[in-house]
């Protein structure tokens, strides 16, 4: 499965990093703690958070991450949308909590 | 072969496919918007030098922490870089407020960091627990009022061989 695929199932707005909807996805973290998804995460996850500064991008990029997750209408702010497009990781956006948009795509990703 | 990795770059062949690099960058305390470049060049290098994956992942762990930590809680620090044939040295030092009690901030969930910090999802209390599960050897030496040098380890060529170096 890719973030492509993801984004259309669920229907998901793509603000930044389009080069990267061919990523493959293998799983997902869903955590606004910045060290508990340093530590846990993994190459290849969709993070699921709400937070929108440019830390989640270096985050991201270091862990290899396939595409961040923004919940309940949160946007990346102007640099991180900057550093998705540099480092072709996708920020996608929901108007779901993190809840909902967890359970879809974990039925999704384990379907 | 030369290596050329942004920062002050010194790379020298040792012998066949040895290679040692040298390089330095500068962490501003307090800049988050910078917060990862260090660690970011650090795993370029790495990727360059076709180190094992599983270590690049595990060394990028424990730099970022300890770079986000001198951005988070100290002040004018520097990651300093070391690879040879066989480790990856990386030290950290700051000249920020030091550590009072080191084994408390080991200790998993405690945090200084202030408000501000927090609500950016910083001060878990865990940046230094992931230093330790993902770094061979990690040694740290912190004087209050002076600052803190942290010390990472990874072996090159099997795990076990830096930890006994402890
Ligand atoms: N370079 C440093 N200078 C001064 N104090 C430090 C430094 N590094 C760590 N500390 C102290 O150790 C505590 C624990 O650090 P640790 O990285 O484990 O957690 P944190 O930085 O507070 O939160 P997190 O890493 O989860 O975002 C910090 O809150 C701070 O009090
Ligand atoms: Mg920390």
């Amino acid at each position: 499965m890719t973030v492509g695929d993801i984004v259309q199932a669920l229907e998901l707005t793509v603000y930044c990093g389009k080069k990267g909807l061919e990523r493959r996805v293998t799983g997902g973290y869903v955590s606004d703690l910045l060290s508990d998804v340093m530590g846990h995460a993994d190459t290849g996850q969709v993070w699921v958070t709400l937070q929108t500064h440019k830390n989640v991008m270096a985050i991201a990029s270091l862990k290899d991450l396939a595409a961040v997750i923004l919940v309940t209408g949160h946007k990346p702010d102007e640099n991180t949308a900057h550093q998705s497009e540099e480092e072709a990781i996708p920020v996608l956006g929901t108007h779901m909590s993190a809840f909902d948009v967890t359970g879809k795509l974990y039925e999704l990703i384990n379907k | 072969m030369r290596i050329v990795v942004p920062g002050r770059v010194e790379t020298h062949i040792l012998s066949g496919m040895t290679e040692r690099m040298h390089f330095e960058h500068n962490i501003v305390g307090g800049d988050f918007t910078r917060a990862g470049y260090a660690s970011s060049q650090v795993k370029k290098a790495l990727k360059t030098l076709d180190v094992d994956m599983a270590i690049i992942k595990r060394t990028v762990v424990a730099t970022y922490e300890a770079e986000v930590n001198v951005v988070a809680h100290a002040c004018n620090g520097m990651m300093i870089v070391d690879i040879d044939g066989s480790t990856i040295q990386v030290v950290i030092q700051d000249e920020g407020p030091g550590i009072e009690d080191v084994e408390q901030a080991m200790v998993e969930g405690f945090s200084t960091a202030s408000s501000e910090v927090r609500e950016m999802g910083f001060g878990a209390g865990m940046g230094l627990s992931n230093m330790k599960k993902n770094a061979d050897s990690l040694h740290i030496e912190s004087e209050p009022g002076k600052g803190t040098k942290v010390e990472i380890l990874m072996a090159l060529d099997g795990r076990e061989e830096v930890r006994s170096k402890k």
